[in-house]
């Protein structure tokens, strides 16, 4: 079917794998640091997925109320577990925070398009709770040592997986508490993307402010960098029309099916 | 079991479609089900040209509900009738067109489009969108106007059936009912969404770009039900009955008060399978309350005093 068919010029070649509707039980929940970080184990789907492709998720518990299903990106997926990163911000996160081990998810996915991850050297821009659809793919990548990553955070470093992605990755981290830090972050950032653009690809995933910096860098250096966006969605499969973006050629496409993996010079943040 | 209805002109092998706006243009949920399941499939509201809609954020989640403003973004009549309908299962299933203009004339013009085309089951006019400043709900709102776009919809749209999708924002449903039925309209469906608005105390500012947008969901299902009932009631033309329906009990609520059939809209993003657990749901439901086709229990309600006037 065509279901990527219509709308923007943004990347159709990444065509995903087909979602479904599926029951997965809880397997049990780890907290990072304290009880706003949790790592959610599911029972692993059948399907796969491409790093930054993301699951709709929605406690059967919930019945009509909170009425829409949640969106994360899949932080990782074994043979054992599917794992989700939450950080508690809302009522829904935090009723998911909560989910009982046993207790059943509706899980919609794989939804949108994830990274393109080509062979050569990666440089990874991750801001907070953006490190998530990292992980997965940086335990998973067949060469670490060419992988590099900038995590920029503004809350204590426990809270994120940063140390779990393998030893022999370039590594950095950098937290910003004040106005400065954040200044020399994004500093920081224009750095190492000027550097790393002739070399190879860069994906970032954060905070709107941050990829906003990141693509005014990505811009002005003609570099090659695919950014994932968040945004606020109800139904996740392209029928709300909530979570749209605003392409370069002034279209609205919905981030759910276009994104949320996007060219950063063929959308306006 | 008999899930069959028949809408004068329109027959529909199960009384539930798809509410527009909420299943995009079908396809979009073809992945998680057979879209040949459902009643009818109603398409996401076309105007003549593709629309971009309201800026973001356009959507807001309130306790059992939400509110929308996305504004109709939609691809335009032709580029529907060109990249999506060919995918459609239209022969087997009824698939109907969602229609907003701007004025009476572009109405006509729409309707004309759509009066030969194979493919297109009915027309479904959309007096009643609250999210753009220019037409919608101002034709929704006043008999005279209302009336004056279903005549003109009506002598350009040939042999299709046509819907008239009401507004709950007015005084009285039922004057506004009488005015569409008596200009010709096939058929009604009620209700769209109803004028809200979400803010934020924190930020102080609303939810919603637009500020104001519609509310759906399972919030709004009693006021749905009341006014169905009371325009069932009230008109000899069937009635399709919509807002907050999320369970195959609550397709026989709007059936027991007079409709025909029903839409399921907001549900559809609770899961994008819903639609079809819901109608294979239906006859376990319909067994329940003791029925085996979905005549017996229409109009049943039994209330103790005559129909009350007003509540």
């Amino acid at each position: 079917m065509n279901r990527f068919k219509d709308g923007g010029q943004v990347d159709k070649n990444t065509l995903s794998n087909k979602p479904e509707c599926s029951s997965l039980k809880v397997l049990g929940t780890a907290y990072a640091g304290s009880g706003d970080f949790v790592h959610l184990y599911l029972e692993p789907p059948l399907w796969e997925f491409s790093p930054g492709q993301f699951v709709m998720l929605r406690p059967e518990s919930w019945g009509l109320d909170p009425l829409w299903p949640r969106p994360f990106s899949i932080c990782e997926k074994t043979a054992e577990y599917m794992r989700i990163f939450i950080q508690v911000v809302g009522r829904g996160t935090r009723l998911l925070s909560l989910c009982d081990p046993g207790s059943t998810i509706n899980v919609t996915g794989p939804l949108g398009r994830g990274f393109r991850v080509p062979e050569g050297p990666l440089l990874i821009l991750a801001g907070g709770m953006g490190i998530a659809p990292f992980l997965g793919l940086c335990k998973n990548h067949p060469y670490p040592q060419k992988i590099s990553m900038l995590f920029g955070h503004r809350l204590a470093l426990k809270h994120y997986p940063f140390e779990e992605s393998p030893g022999e990755m370039h590594k950095e981290s950098m937290h910003q508490v004040s106005e400065d830090d954040l200044k020399t972050f994004a500093q920081v950032l224009g750095e190492r993307i000027r550097d790393f653009a002739p070399k190879g690809e860069i994906l970032a995933c954060g905070p709107m402010p941050f990829l906003k910096v990141v693509q005014k860098y990505a811009l002005a250096c003609k570099a090659s960098v695919q950014i994932s966006v968040e945004t606020r969605m109800a139904c996740g499969v392209g029928a709300c029309l909530g979570c749209v973006v605003k392409t370069n050629e002034e279209e609205m496409v919905q981030s759910c099916l276009y994104g949320p993996v996007f060219a950063a010079d063929k959308i306006v943040l | 079991m008999d899930l069959s209805v028949d809408l004068g002109g329109l027959c529909l092998k199960n009384p539930v479609m798809s509410a527009s706006g909420t299943f995009g243009y079908g396809l979009e949920f073809s992945s998680f089900g057979d879209l040949k399941e459902l009643g009818a499939i109603v398409v996401k509201g076309l105007s003549l040209k593709p629309k971009k809609g309201n800026p973001v954020p356009r959507i807001a989640e309130t306790p059992c509900g939400m509110l929308n403003a996305i504004g109709l973004q939609n691809i335009g009549i032709e580029n529907f009738l060109k990249d999506k309908l060919p995918f459609l299962p239209w022969k087997e299933t009824p698939v109907v067109v969602n229609l907003y203009a701007q004025s009476v004339p572009e109405f006509g013009v729409l309707a004309g489009i759509l009066s030969d085309e194979p493919g297109i089951a009915a027309l479904e006019v959309n007096i009643s969108c609250p999210n753009v400043r220019e037409g919608g709900v101002q034709f929704g709102q006043n008999a005279k106007a209302a009336a004056a776009v279903v005549s003109e919809a009506k002598r350009k749209c040939g042999v299709k059936p046509l819907i008239i999708k009401l507004s709950p924002n007015v005084t009285d449903i039922r004057s506004i009912a009488l005015a569409v039925q008596g200009a010709g309209a096939d058929m009604i469906s009620l209700i769209n969404t109803l004028g809200g608005m979400a803010v934020d105390v924190y930020t102080r500012k609303p939810r919603l770009a637009n500020v104001f947008g519609g509310l759906s969901g399972p919030a709004i299902k009693p006021v749905a039900l009341k006014m169905v009932y009371e325009v069932c009631s009230e008109v000899d033309i069937p009635v399709i009955g919509l807002g907050g329906i999320s369970s195959a009990e609550d397709v026989l609520e709007f059936i027991l008060v007079g409709a025909h059939a029903v839409q399921v809209g907001t549900a559809n993003f609770l899961r994008p399978d819903f639609i079809f657990d819901l109608i294979r749901e239906l006859p376990q439901a319909m067994s329940r309350t003791g029925i085996a086709s979905l005549e017996e229990l229409r109009g049943g309600l039994e209330t103790v005093e005559p129909s009350p006037v007003c509540a």
